[in-house]
């Protein structure tokens, strides 16, 4: 039975109200609440640790969601998933996770997925990261990614983090085969004191096998962000990294975007900005009757958009 | 509609003074289309900022519908029905055409769809495109006119808006700007193009910060003509075709 906080915590990171249609699987403080499998779409409770195994069957088209709530105050959760998705499959798969913390204990959730996408199998991943409470316990999410793309799949992560997680270390390491297709994009607004790092390393395996790493941040308050995208190119692929960053109040950003080629037909390129608001985008906006407070809002959320 | 008097701006940068307006008095009468020339420099640009409460000026006062609106600021001028088209317009990463004149159309009627239209920008191509640098020059100036039109303030400036525009989209870009002038609003062009100034009622030449002409087209367009030409030579490169009869 999900309470109005856990309906409220569905709708942040998964639009979701009521119970999804399709796969899914629910877990809350620590454990499955509910679940449930689909045609071609298996969840299964792993034996020996904490999480799931996911497995689509060659072909199959759907929408799994797997979100996590921790409603608890100085709960600390460790999951693990393995996702497995079939060749020629189309997934849609939601996992986002919130944390509600209610008292002055830190509340943490570390979630690892490992997923696999098989040959000409193509996966949207959305992770949505959530955080509120009226205790002072800090939000702790470290999520981990693990991707193998296979050959002419295509993966396409989105990582979304805004506001109220006050502490995130995000790890993604994915490999791309030969024709294989990986974009991610990456966004993130931290304020007040939180701090955010994502590492992540992209590996080009095969031939014409490409990747696209994007992310966009906002820091706001006194808050702490780095990023380091690493792409290595092993053959002949094409590759491009972008980070691209506003920076507000006394806020810090760090961005170490590295490309590494070891063919001498790869392609790489990497861009990296931090900057302030433009003054033309905000004088344009309050031309338009915008506040200054609506005209920075407006700059922020499409940025970020 | 709008009464500038005795306005002054001065920048200060290691501590010397540029003085970039002096003593400009300006009637702006309802009806009305103005043009704002001048040569580079001369303050045209500088004065619209003024009228839009960007930059503050050093001295006077500037009068809307009868209120001193001089120490407001843009976003609530903007809200009494001052609009500027901006000489440059601002790229946003993330906000798109249909985006930007939503946030315009707020306190209009219009559709989003018409003022792109009025501007020969096909709706269905351009509403998603992003505000950013794929846009050409070109393309960006035009979506920028658009914005004004579909905010339709009551009194509009449009700082220079046929730079970077082709030879087409130019005629069609003076036409706009006449059918859209509604009679109980005013327009302000700033323009060195001889086609806009033919359009409007009247002249303001301004030089080195001051207004030297003012009238009506008629009286003015003769006493200012060689000056006129004068300004379009120097701002047509070489080996660069005017949009419009440049005597050289």
């Amino acid at each position: 039975m999900l309470t109005a906080l856990d309906k409220n915590m569905l709708h942040q990171i998964a639009d979701l109200q009521e119970l999804p249609p399709g796969a899914f699987n629910i877990r809350k403080d620590g454990r499955g609440i509910e679940h449930r499998s689909a045609p071609g779409i298996a969840i299964r409770p792993k034996e020996d640790q904490p999480g799931l195994d996911v497995i689509v069957e060659p072909g199959i088209k759907g929408t799994v969601h797997l979100p996590v709530m921790i409603t608890a105050t100085g709960l600390s959760d460790r999951v693990y998933n393995t996702i497995e998705i079939g060749a020629g499959a189309e997934i849609q798969l939601i996992a986002g996770c919130g944390i509600h913390n209610p008292g002055h204990a830190a509340a943490r959730h570390d979630g690892t997925h490992e997923i696999f996408v098989r040959r000409n199998a193509i996966l949207h991943y959305q992770e949505k990261h959530y955080g509120e409470g009226e205790g002072t316990g800090k939000r702790i999410l470290n999520p981990k990614t693990v991707l193998l793309v296979e050959e002419n799949a295509y993966a396409e992560l989105e990582l979304i983090q805004i506001r109220g997680v006050d502490h995130t270390v995000r790890e993604t390491q994915a490999r791309v085969d030969a024709g294989g297709r990986l974009a991610m994009f990456e966004r993130l607004l931290t304020d007040g004191a939180q701090e955010a790092r994502s590492d992540a390393v992209v590996e080009l395996t095969g031939e014409e096998s490409t990747a696209r790493i994007i992310s966009r941040s906002v820091a706001q308050g006194t808050s702490k962000q780095i990023f380091q995208p690493r792409l290595i190119a092993r053959a002949r692929g094409r590759g491009h990294v972008e980070c691209d960053s506003i920076i507000m109040d006394r806020a810090v950003v760090r961005s170490i975007p590295e490309i590494w080629a070891e063919h001498a037909e790869a392609e790489l390129v990497h861009e990296a900005a931090i900057g302030r608001i433009a003054g033309d985008q905000l004088i344009k906006l309050m031309a338009l009757g915008l506040s200054e407070e609506e005209a920075e809002e407006t700059i922020i959320s499409g940025f970020l958009k | 509609m709008l009464e500038l008097k005795e306005i002054g701006l001065k920048f200060f940068s290691d501590e010397k003074e540029n003085t970039v307006l002096d003593g400009i008095s300006i009637t702006f009468e309802t009806g009305k289309i103005y043009a704002l020339t001048g040569p580079n420099g001369s303050g045209k640009s500088s004065l619209a900022r003024v009228i839009m409460g960007i930059h503050r000026p050093t001295a006077g006062q500037v009068i809307y519908k009868g209120a001193d609106i001089t120490a407001l600021g843009i976003a609530e001028r903007s809200r009494r029905g001052i609009g500027y088209a901006f000489q440059h317009p601002a790229r946003f990463k993330g906000l798109r055409v249909a985006d930007i004149l939503e946030i315009a159309r707020r306190r209009s009627d219009n559709h989003q769809c018409q003022p792109l239209q009025q501007i020969g920008l096909c709706p269905d191509e351009y509403l998603d495109r992003p505000l950013d640098s794929s846009l050409s020059g070109g393309e960006s100036k035009r979506i920028e006119v658009a914005t004004l039109l579909a905010q339709d303030p009551d009194l509009r400036i449009f700082d220079e808006p046929e730079a970077g525009i082709d030879l087409w989209s130019f005629e069609q870009l003076v036409e706009v700007i006449s059918t859209t002038h509604r009679s109980d609003a005013s327009t302000i062009v700033i323009s060195h193009q001889e086609k806009i100034l033919n359009m409007v009622d009247e002249i303001i030449l301004l030089e080195d910060g001051a207004v030297t002409l003012h009238g009506s087209r008629e009286e003015v367009w003769p006493l200012i003509d060689e000056s006129t030409r004068c300004i379009c030579r120097r701002d047509c490169p070489k080996g660069v075709t005017p949009y419009v009869d440049c005597p050289r």
